[in-house]
This record gives structure tokens, sequence and C-alpha cells, in this order.
């Protein structure tokens, strides 16, 4: 911590949205959105907990060729079971309502969202959601695979398919509100001073994926509720037995499912443009661009769908058309990387646990959207489709991107959510274990695909078994970089330095108050009169002065 | 030769080295960049290490002419990709003329394979090596996948519809077959080999091996019997419903002017569906054996009609274009 060994000694402040009241009620019928983020935090970590212990033993049945662990039944509900709860239980709500709960306000300078207690009902419709997903597991499980491809989920499978897709299509209105919740606020809520193009990049990315969340959502929703109703009535949206078109079903889960990729990875890089320039010390490179290019992802998102679907015998135009667009939405992602990296340019580079994580989110998210671009070439993805090969792709963007933004951005405002610092050195152990780990893990499956072990195989020809093996031995130590956090993070809620209002320093208005902040998030209402990531003219953040003379351009970029 | 450890399957179709070009050139690629930028990042996390706890970094807010550098560029090498992978996709869904035809049957969870003359085998494949060779595929109940790595090669079996694929075999030898779409319990099991043999070979075998199979032509036209398809559907012409001499392959002509290709998904809907496409001239009286029959009987039933191509097609009453339309 170079920073904090010269600031003076921090006191943690009387009285803050963490003791303003007490109780179990005082929890429970909390309209804080600090604490709606924490009920949040508990619940996410709770399946992410429950997907995890599916993964690793996914992952020990697949040390040998033939399966020692579990029966096909059982190896089936677990890869179904692990999608669903790390998909939509975990990875979904994980940024957006976590850090989206706690950060929206705190960033645009507001006392809290638009609609408090429909945020706190969102946490209870994502709870009762839940908990049908937890019935349907553990009673008979689910076996459809997290895709419920029809008719195999809504006539043939045995499985507790009907609570399941209940508990989803509950758990989306969870999301319908909170994005609505966020466009709200972000619209009318904002400071003095705050316009738009002053704008934290995680705002613009926390808007793009409310977007998603309101169109998107109600698709999946309905999708589920009618693969419920032909399970229940015999109907036959989707079975051709009855008429019905298995194909129209995929078209509808994606319609939802491919952008809900980009609900899982836009605040992810909405919380590394927060990081970069922080410990680089620099405004971000090209802001109008990083900016723009998350309003593009979410709405070209919508229009490449079915580039999941080239090999279901669709027309071959509708395969070009799709492909064109999926190489598309590639543009900006790949603006957003190059912009990131020219921000290190000429900065003040620190080595601190976030930029660790922020700069691993780059390299895993490089491969994981490089690899799209093979899924997405008409002529490869006959090869690769449904291979090992998509596995890989998907971990790096869902768990590489996803997963290393938010157990990044936990790390940086962990000092402003809890009050407390977390053991430096632990944590950049911590940091690149978890790099290392999940490369070992996923790198050999791209070239399991490649060979042509498809997905969702219990049982597997004995010549893929040393990639197998070093994907296991790899999530093992994948498995010790998840659980070092989980750990010391905990401590330090009690035994942590009092980390102080500001201990990087950062620029946005949420390091402007108290840490913990108080129940109002600020003594008195901030006004804005400098431009984001602006380390040049914010005297008060006590560092020296800039090196070299600013163009301080009025929007950010010129 | 494959080394200890592969990093692509055998090649053994005419797509194997298409689809390997178009692997390596996007792994060039995607390796420029990823080292390029990683280069870069590593490079600067360090020579701009910070040297005094409170330096800050220099103002650079940003770049025009580096931000339409990093469109462009891209986006030029991405249309490449498409255009080069959309070139290969669109070869392996139109399959060339004088196909050899094997129907492929899936259910859960087993491969039914009908060569040409009717043998059937079981979680095994063979086809002869340089041939073109077309599968046409059928589930009987969930969505299936047939894939076989060596060929570079796979489609969803779809049910409720057929799916065609071809490849061109161009090494002999035994290769896997996987099923690719989950489909349920067994899904890992449902998979078997495909053997590439020479073509002399190839006819020993599959000499040998037919007499003891149902010939799917006399199977269909037990069916077309004991279904009752023939009571309208007469040789002459004269009966309720067109006949189906020379059917198979010309172009039906339909009620509403158009005319379509009677081929074997025609035939399918036809069957299941009679009332999807009326032949002109008739009224829609067919009863409709969506349900009814096994994807094999369907099978059968279109072999059965196949093998009336080649019968004298009545001058009226054949709902087919003139045979100078035909192929």
């Amino acid at each position: 911590m170079s920073t904090s060994s010269t600031a003076p000694v921090q006191t943690l402040p009387r009285e803050h949205y963490l003791n303003a009241t007490y109780g179990i009620r005082s929890w429970l019928l909390t309209t804080d959105h600090k604490r709606i983020a924490l009920l949040y935090l508990a619940s996410v970590t709770f399946f992410f907990f429950v997907g995890g212990i599916f993964a690793t033993m996914i992952r020990i049945h697949l040390l040998t060729p033939t399966g020692y662990l579990v029966t096909p039944e059982n190896y089936n509900k677990l890869f179904t079971m692990h999608g669903v709860a790390m998909i939509f239980f975990f990875l979904i709500p994980s940024i957006p309502a976590v850090m989206g709960n706690f950060l929206v306000p705190m960033m645009i300078g507001a006392k809290d969202v638009a609609f408090p207690r429909i945020n706190l009902l969102s946490w209870y419709i994502y709870l009762i959601g839940g908990c049908f997903v937890l019935y349907s597991f553990s009673t008979g499980g689910l076996d459809t695979g997290w895709t419920f491809y029809t008719p195999l989920s809504s006539v043939y499978s045995n499985s507790a398919v009907t609570p399941a897709v209940m508990g989803i299509f509950i758990n989306g209105f969870s999301s319908i509100l909170t994005g609505m919740n966020f466009v709200v606020t972000i619209h009318t809520m904002r400071a003095p001073g705050m316009t738009w193009f002053r704008l934290p990049l995680f705002i613009w990315a926390q808007y793009a994926t409310s977007i998603i969340f309101i169109l998107g959502t109600p698709v999946i929703a309905i999708t589920l509720l009618l693969v419920g109703l032909e399970r229940m009535f015999h109907l036959g949206f989707f079975n051709p037995a009855l008429g019905g078109d298995p194909i129209l079903f995929q078209h509808l889960f994606w319609f939802y499912s491919h952008p809900a990729v980009y609900i899982m990875v836009l605040p992810a890089m909405g919380v590394v443009s927060e990081i970069i320039p922080t410990f680089a010390r620099k405004p971000i490179f090209g802001y109008s661009f990083i900016a723009g290019s998350s309003i593009a992802i979410a709405v070209i998102g919508f229009l490449v769908w079915a580039h999941h679907m080239f090999l279901t015998g669709q027309s071959t135009y509708s395969a070009l058309a799709f492909s064109l667009l999926s190489y598309l939405v590639a543009i900006p992602s790949a603006i957003k990387v190059f912009n990131w990296a020219s921000t290190l340019y000429k900065g003040s580079i620190s080595y601190d646990t976030p930029m660790l994580y922020a700069l691993g989110f780059i390299g895993l998210f490089l491969i994981g959207g490089l690899t799209g671009l093979f899924l997405a070439c008409l002529g490869l993805d006959i090869h690769i489709h449904d291979t090992y090969f998509v596995v890989a792709h998907f971990h790096y963007i869902m768990v590489g991107g996803a997963v290393m933004g938010y157990v990044g951005g936990l790390h940086f405002w962990w000092p402003k959510i809890t009050g407390k610092l977390y053991p430096e050195f632990l944590a950049r152990v911590a940091a690149v274990i978890l790099f290392i780990g999940f490369n070992l893990t996923f790198f050999p499956q791209f070239i399991l695909g490649y060979l042509g072990m498809p997905r969702r195989y219990h049982n597997y020809p004995p010549e893929f078994q040393v990639l197998n093996v070093m994907s296991t031995a790899g999530a093992s130590i994948l498995a010790l970089g998840y659980l070092l956090p989980m750990i010391y993070l905990t401590w330090s809620m009690r035994y942590g330095k009092v980390a102080g209002p500001n201990p990087w320093p950062a620029t946005g208005l949420e390091w402007r108050t108290d840490s913990p902040p108080p129940a109002d998030n600020f003594h008195v209402t901030p006004e804005v009169d400098w431009e984001p990531y602006d380390y040049n003219n914010r005297p008060d953040l006590g560092l020296a002065a800039p090196l070299a003379p600013s163009p301080a351009p009025a929007h950010g970029d010129d | 030769m494959q080394s200890q450890f592969p990093l692509y399957p055998d090649q053994a179709s005419n797509f194997a080295s298409s689809v390997d070009s178009l692997m390596v050139f996007l792994t060039l690629v995607s390796v420029f960049f990823s080292f390029a930028i990683t280069a870069a990042i590593v490079y600067f996390f360090f020579k701009y290490h910070r040297k005094q706890a409170n330096d800050v970094g220099v103002p650079i807010h940003g770049n025009m002419r580096l931000e339409a550098a990093w469109i462009v560029i891209p986006f030029i090498l991405a249309m490449t990709m498409f255009g080069w992978g959309a070139v290969v996709y669109v070869e392996y869904r139109h399959p060339p003329q004088d196909t050899l035809d094997i129907y492929i049957v899936a259910k859960q969870w087993m491969w039914k394979a009908q060569q040409p003359t009717g043998f059937r085998e079981i979680n095994e494949l063979h086809v002869p090596v340089g041939r073109d060779v077309k599968l046409i595929l059928a589930s009987e109940d969930v969505i299936h996948d047939f894939f076989v790595p060596a060929f570079r090669v796979k489609m969803d079996v779809v049910p409720g519809r057929y799916n065609t694929m071809w490849f061109r075999p161009t090494k002999v030898g035994r290769y896997h077959f996987f099923c690719a779409q989950y489909c349920g319990t067994n899904h890992a099991l449902m998979g078997g080999w495909v053997t590439v043999m020479e073509p002399p070979d190839y006819a020993a075998w599959l000499s040998g091996s037919s007499g003891a199979e149902a010939d799917p032509v006399a199977l269909g036209e037990k069916l077309f019997v004991e279904k009752a398809c023939s009571t309208c559907h007469l040789a002459s012409g004269l009966g309720r419903a067109p006949s189906l001499n020379g059917l198979y392959g010309a172009k039906a002509l339909l009620a509403d002017g158009s005319a379509v290709t009677a081929d074997d998904a025609y035939i399918r809907e036809s069957i299941l569906q009679p009332n999807a496409k009326i032949v002109a001239g008739y009224q829609p009286l067919m009863p409709a054996f969506q349900g009814q029959l096994t994807e094999e009987q369907i099978l059968a039933l279109t072999a059965y009609i196949k093998s009336l191509q080649s019968q004298p097609v009545p001058a009226k009453g054949a709902g087919v274009a003139p045979a100078t339309e035909k192929k």
C-alpha cells in the first residue's frame, strides 16, 4: 500500500450506514441501497458457492475417461445446475445488483435509487425465484442443460424442470425492476454538475446493462413459461409431435441469453474502466469511445442471437446475416481494450490488487473475445460448435471476464463498503493464483474442443484424458484463488486497517464521503465541477502537480 | 501423422483442410493482437511504475487518429474472417449433385444409418473414399447432432424435419463420430465409428451384408397398401390423388400456381401434413399422418416413392410438370 503508508492515521466515522440502525428487521426491511447491496452480496455469494461445488464435482468426475464419481444422470444434473446457479443467480445479479446497487446512487451523488422500496422488492423476488430453483435442485434435480432446449426439456426430461423454469421466470422480474430503477435513477437523480459526459464509465456500463435487463428479460421469462406450460398441459409450442417447432425455442431463448452475456461482461468492463485510471492516476483514454461502445454493445448485442444456431438447419442467408452482425459487435469490445491499454501510457502505475485484477481481466477478456471471432466464423463453427472450444470461450468471457471484474471491483470498493482495508500482500498473491489457475483450467479446453470433444460428456475417449487432467489440476488452483479472498475479506471486516474516505485516492464522488458512508451517503449534496478521472485539477486529493500541462477538453477527449 | 500431443484431429475429408486453414488464419491474427496488446500493457506497467507515492500520470485524454485506426483495422480483419468463413459454410450447406445418399435416424441414444441398398447399421457408418456422401438426418425424439471431428462436419438432427449434410472422405480409416447436441442421459455414449473404405471394398462390404435386411422399397410398398395410400394414389392417374409415378425429383405443380421439387423433405411433409402443399387440380382430402409413422416408416415410404421414379408417368393425373423440366 504505497499510498496509505504516508496517509495520516484514519478513524472510522462515528455513525454510518452499517450502524445507523440495528437488528434483523433493520436489514430485512431496509430501503437503503447500500444495505440491499449487501443482502445481494450475501445471496449471490451463496449461489456462487452452490455452483462452485457442482463445478468441483464435474472436474473431479472428468479426471478419467469413464468417470468414477457420479452416474450419467447425476453428471447431467451437475452441469445443468452449475449453469443455472452460476448464470441466473450469480453472474447476472453479481455486478449489477451488488456493486450497481451500492455504487449507482453514490457515483452520481444521490441519496438512494429512485424507487427504494421496489429495490428491496427486487431482492425478495430474487430470493423467491432462488427458492424455486433450490427446490428443483433438491427434489430430483435438473438435467436439461441450462439452455433448456426443447423438446428435451418440455417433453422428454424426467427431472424437476417445472419449478426451475418457474424460478427463473420469477427471478426475471427482479432483473427488470433493478434495470428500471437504475435507468430512472441515472436519468433523474444526478447531482448538480454531473452531466452525462461527466458520469463515471461504470454508470454508462450499468445504464447499457439496464437497457438489456428491461428489453431482454421479459422474453426469457415468457419463453420459459411456455416450456413450463408445455410440460404441464401438453401444449404444442415447441413439440414437433404436436405441430410445434423446437427451433423456435432456440430463437426465443438466445434472443435474451445472448444479450445476457453482455449483462455479465458490460458491468465488469465498467469496473475495469474505473480501476485503470485510478491506479494509473490519469484520465481514461478515449472516454466517449468507451462510453459509446457500451451502448453499441447493448444495441448490436440484440441482433446476433442466431449465431448459436448456425447448424440447426437455418437458412444460409440467415446464417450469413447473423455471422456478419456478430463480427460487428466485436468492434466496440476491441475499442475498449485498445483504450484501456493506452490509458497506461505515461501513467503513474501502482501494483495494487484492483489493478492486478483489471489487467488480468484485459488478458482473459482478450482471449475470450478473440475466440468469439472463431465461433462467429461460419466455416470454422461447423467444426467447433458444441465442443469444449465453446465451453472454454464462454468461461473466458464469463469467469475470466465477468468474475475477474467482480472480484477486482470488490477489492476496489471494499474499503468504501466496509471502511476497512484487506491485507494487500495476500490479496496480490490471490490475484496471481486466480489468474494462473483460471488459465490452466480453461486453456486446455480450447485444444480439447478443436480435437473434437463435445460438450456435456460424462464419458470421453481416452485420447482426451491428458488435457482433462490439466484442466482439473487448474481448477483446484482456481478454487484456492476464490477461497482466499472469501477468507481474508471476511477477516478484514473485523481486523482490517481503517481505510479512510479515499485510500487510493480515486476521483469519483463515492470517494468524497466517509468510509463506510453515512446512511444518506453524503453529509452535503455534492456539486461536480471536474471532469471524470481528472487528477490535475483536484488539489483535494493531496497529490503532486501533473507532469505536463493538460489539454483539458470539455468532454474528456478530443 | 499425429504427434503424441496432437493439436488437431485427423484430416479425412474435403472440409478438413479448409476448416484448418481458417483456424490457422484466425489463430495467427489472434496471437498477433494478444501479444501486441499484452506486450504493450506489460511494458507500460513496468516502465511507468509509480516512483513517488504522490505522483500522478500525464493527462492524455485521447487521440482521434488512434481511435480511427483501431476501429478500421479490426473491421477489415473481421470482414475478412467473415467472408472466408462464409465461403466454406456456403459450400458445406449446398451439397453437390449426384451424391451417395445415406439416411441417418437418431433416437435416444443410438444412431441408425441406412445405406442406399437398404442395409442398416447401428452406431456404425461405412462410406467409400473419394465419393460425395450426403447424409439425410432425422430424429425420433429430441435434437441430436451428427459430428465427425476428422471430417470437420456436424449438423443438428432436429425432430419434425430433415436436415442434410455432406462431405467427401479423403482418407481410408476409422474415425469417431459423436452426438454433439446434448440429448439426455446417455448423450456421451451416443457415438460410433465412421469407416472409410476403398470403393471396391465398400461395394464388397455392401453386397456381402445386405442380404438379411428388409428391402426398404418392399417395406414401403407394404406400408403403401397397409396405410391405404394405394386407394387414392393410383398409378394410372385416375384416382382421387395424383399418381406418384415419376414424382421423385420432379417439379410438383401446386394449387397456388407455384412448383416445388419433390425431394425427401417435400414427400415427408406431404405425408405428415398433406394440407401444407396441395397439388394443382386436387382437393385437400388426404388425412394427416403426423405422429402415426416412425421416421423409419417414412423413409421406407420415401424409398418406395423413389422407386416409382422410373415408372411411366400417366399423361393426366400425375401432378408433375412436363418431363422437359425434370433434371
